[in-house]
């Protein structure tokens, strides 16, 4: 086992991620398929010459796995095709539009969270089964109970209607317009990173080694952060892995109650409307920003373990 | 005669636990440590034994501050080590060493042996250059028979032996004038604690060092201790020169002890008549027996036994001992 295992490592895992990702296009290729109606589906059926014309144009009137050969083909150059429903738009040019202001509001988000939430985290470990450390956690047990959706309106009535000072919705790339969307987002994971640290982080300071750190003679703050807080962070870091792509890839309920233009409305949007190509331009882009989070999150537990990183051979 | 370095008096601590529902709560109280007081002289070793459970550990951490005690005092060098501020207290770690009882688990898995052992270094000197603190390093690590060049190496590339010469190193690397050892070998196996007690006991020899080891294995006690203190659920029942303790027993639970010793002889072993001497298990300790805390596995137990508690009282050689009966009963071995 040599120190070059780790190079090694993340080749086979990166290498690893090519089955996963075929796996999810062809399952989500088919389930799409299966779901009753089409994209050219109205309340008025359209004339029959039409509705041919369109299957033509979109090669719809080809047998399934033909078609699946096809997409295949044509995602290997990145291109996901033009969307049914939003004419003119490329399912490309949609993710390209939404992409920006979902992933500053949830990147943000996620920052927020993880600071704040390791912080109160910490502070209610070291301050356990007291009045701090029951408040805190009370408050992190609300801030995860309360739905977003109530807590959004809550958020633009006292801000911004009644005292007026932040705009209650709509979007610039201004710190005022993206303030309530990313603390609305923020609160619940806030709240869950705080939990996972504590709990782990009391874990943490009950081992043999903190108390042998404590011997050493090493200072409070030392002992806290050289040597109990990276072990602490582990639980929280491989939350934080799917959390970051489920916060970057837009909520559907934030960006309604704020008016963002952002990705999330596209899932939604995609699948009611079966615009095939849609729904799997977003499944696909989610898809690969879960499986790159989670190999960051591979990378950061071997920093913070070592271990892992000589169990490769 | 010398002064003692260290003074232990009337140390105790106390655990509470809650339990019960919400309305009706019940606290119950472990005296893990209760009311024990020793003299350490410099460069001296005192073995304390007792059964798991009779508070050697807890004794050994309240001394330290590892632990708050509820009672009593921890003179060093004639400063009351109880009252000191966190900060003062953290000072005194540089004389104030000790060894634990898990080798493996008490270094941090995510640091190197060298940053383990150099990490007091860089705490209490922080202006040290760093060249300087390898060198020193490397020279601990020698001192203790592991090679320098396993320096960047982490806890789980080594063995517990060698985990536990890595924790000596660490807590000898500041120079401290007492070391603690907490069970430091019972982890290990037979050979390799051979090797870690003679490393100890020669360490202990160059530095000069006032040793205090725990264990609950009594051939070891023998072998490194120059005085013994054997517990007995947090109470002190006999504190005794090495010798005397182990041929003729003050007190019928030190001879209890020192009869449960194997005889690595079977031969040997038939000869000495099995006796059974130790009548059930440790009571609760939530619930202590009044009295001689002994008293309910005692087999000369009397009366007087359940009704007071008998003080550790100087006897003619010297030795001290907390039974009513020392003076009448011959627990030679």
């Amino acid at each position: 086992m040599k120190q070059t295992g780790l190079g090694h490592h993340f080749a086979s895992r990166l290498l690893s991620l090519v089955p996963t990702l075929l796996m999810l296009i062809t399952i989500a290729f088919f389930l799409i398929r299966v779901a009753p109606g089409g994209p050219f589906d109205t309340e008025k059926p359209l004339p029959q010459e039409i509705r041919a014309n369109l299957d033509a144009k979109y090669h719809l009137d080809e047998p399934l796995l033909q078609q699946y050969f096809r997409y295949m083909g044509q995602i290997v150059t990145l291109d996901f095709g033009p969307s049914y429903q939003y004419k003119d738009w490329t399912v490309n040019e949609l993710i390209a539009s939404g992409f920006p202001a979902s992933l500053a509001i949830g990147g943000t988000a996620m920052l927020l969270a993880f600071v704040m939430g390791t912080l109160i985290g910490v502070i209610a470990a070291i301050r356990q089964n007291t009045a701090v450390d029951y408040s805190i956690m009370g408050m992190a047990m609300m801030g995860i109970s309360i739905p977003n959706f109530v807590v959004a309106p809550l958020l633009i009535l006292v801000l911004a209607v009644y005292a007026g000072w932040l705009p209650a919705g709509g979007w610039e790339w201004s710190f005022r317009h993206m303030l309530l969307p990313v603390i609305t987002l923020a609160l619940p994971v806030i709240a869950y990173i705080a939990r996972l640290t504590r709990g782990s982080m009391i874990e943490v300071l009950h081992s043999n080694y903190i108390r042998t750190a404590r011997a050493k003679g090493l200072p409070e703050r030392i002992v806290l952060g050289r040597h109990a807080m990276k072990p602490a962070l582990l639980p929280v870091i491989s939350y934080m892995g799917p959390a970051t792509a489920g916060l970057i890839t837009g909520s559907v309920v934030i960006e309604r109650i704020y008016s963002i233009p952002g990705l999330g409305s596209y899932f939604v949007q995609g699948a009611l409307n079966r615009d095939y190509t849609l729904v799997m331009g977003v499944v696909i882009f989610y898809g690969v920003i879960i499986i790159l989070m989670n190999f960051i999150v591979d990378m950061l537990y071997a920093w913070l373990n070592p271990k892992i990183r000589f169990d490769e051979g | 005669m010398t002064e003692p370095v260290l003074r232990v008096q009337d140390l105790a601590v106390y655990f509470s636990s809650r339990t019960g529902s919400l309305l009706r709560r019940e606290e119950r109280v472990l005296r893990a440590v209760d009311g024990i007081s020793f003299d350490l002289n410099p460069g001296e070793t005192l073995g304390i034994v007792g059964e798991s459970g009779s508070g050697k550990s807890t004794l050994a951490r309240a001394i330290l501050g590892l632990l708050s005690p509820n009672r009593g005092r921890v003179l060093w060098m004639g400063e009351d080590l109880t009252r000191l501020e966190a900060e003062p207290m953290r000072q005194k770690r540089k004389e104030l060493q000790i060894v634990f009882q898990d080798p493996v688990a008490s270094l941090n898995p995510r640091m190197t042996a060298g940053s383990i052992i150099a990490e007091p270094l860089w705490t209490f000197y922080p202006q040290m250059e760093s060249l300087q603190v390898e060198e020193r390093t490397r020279g601990m690590m020698k001192m203790v028979g592991l090679l320098p060049n396993q320096i960047n190496r982490y806890p789980h590339e080594f063995s517990g032996g060698q985990c536990q010469r890595i924790g000596i190193a660490r807590s000898l690397v500041l120079n401290p004038k007492l070391l603690i050892c907490d069970e430091p070998v019972s982890a290990l196996d037979v050979s390799i604690q051979a090797q870690i007690i003679n490393l100890l006991r020669d360490l202990q020899k160059k530095l000069g060092l006032a040793l205090i080891f725990v264990a609950h294995d009594l051939s070891i006690v023998r072998h490194i201790s120059d005085r013994v203190m054997v517990m007995y659920m947090g109470r002190s029942m006999e504190v005794a020169e090495k010798t005397a303790l182990y041929r003729r027993p003050l007190h019928p639970y030190s001879r209890a002890l020192m009869k449960s010793v194997l005889i690595p002889d079977p031969v040997r072993a038939r000869e000495v008549k099995q006796e059974v001497w130790l009548k059930g298990d440790m009571p609760s300790p939530f619930s202590p027996p009044r009295g001689c805390i002994f008293h309910s596995r005692c087999p000369y137990q009397v009366p007087r036994c359940q009704a007071d508690v008998p003080a550790l009282r100087r006897m003619e050689n010297g030795n001290w001992v907390a039974c009513h009966r020392a003076e009448e009963l011959d627990l030679s071995i």
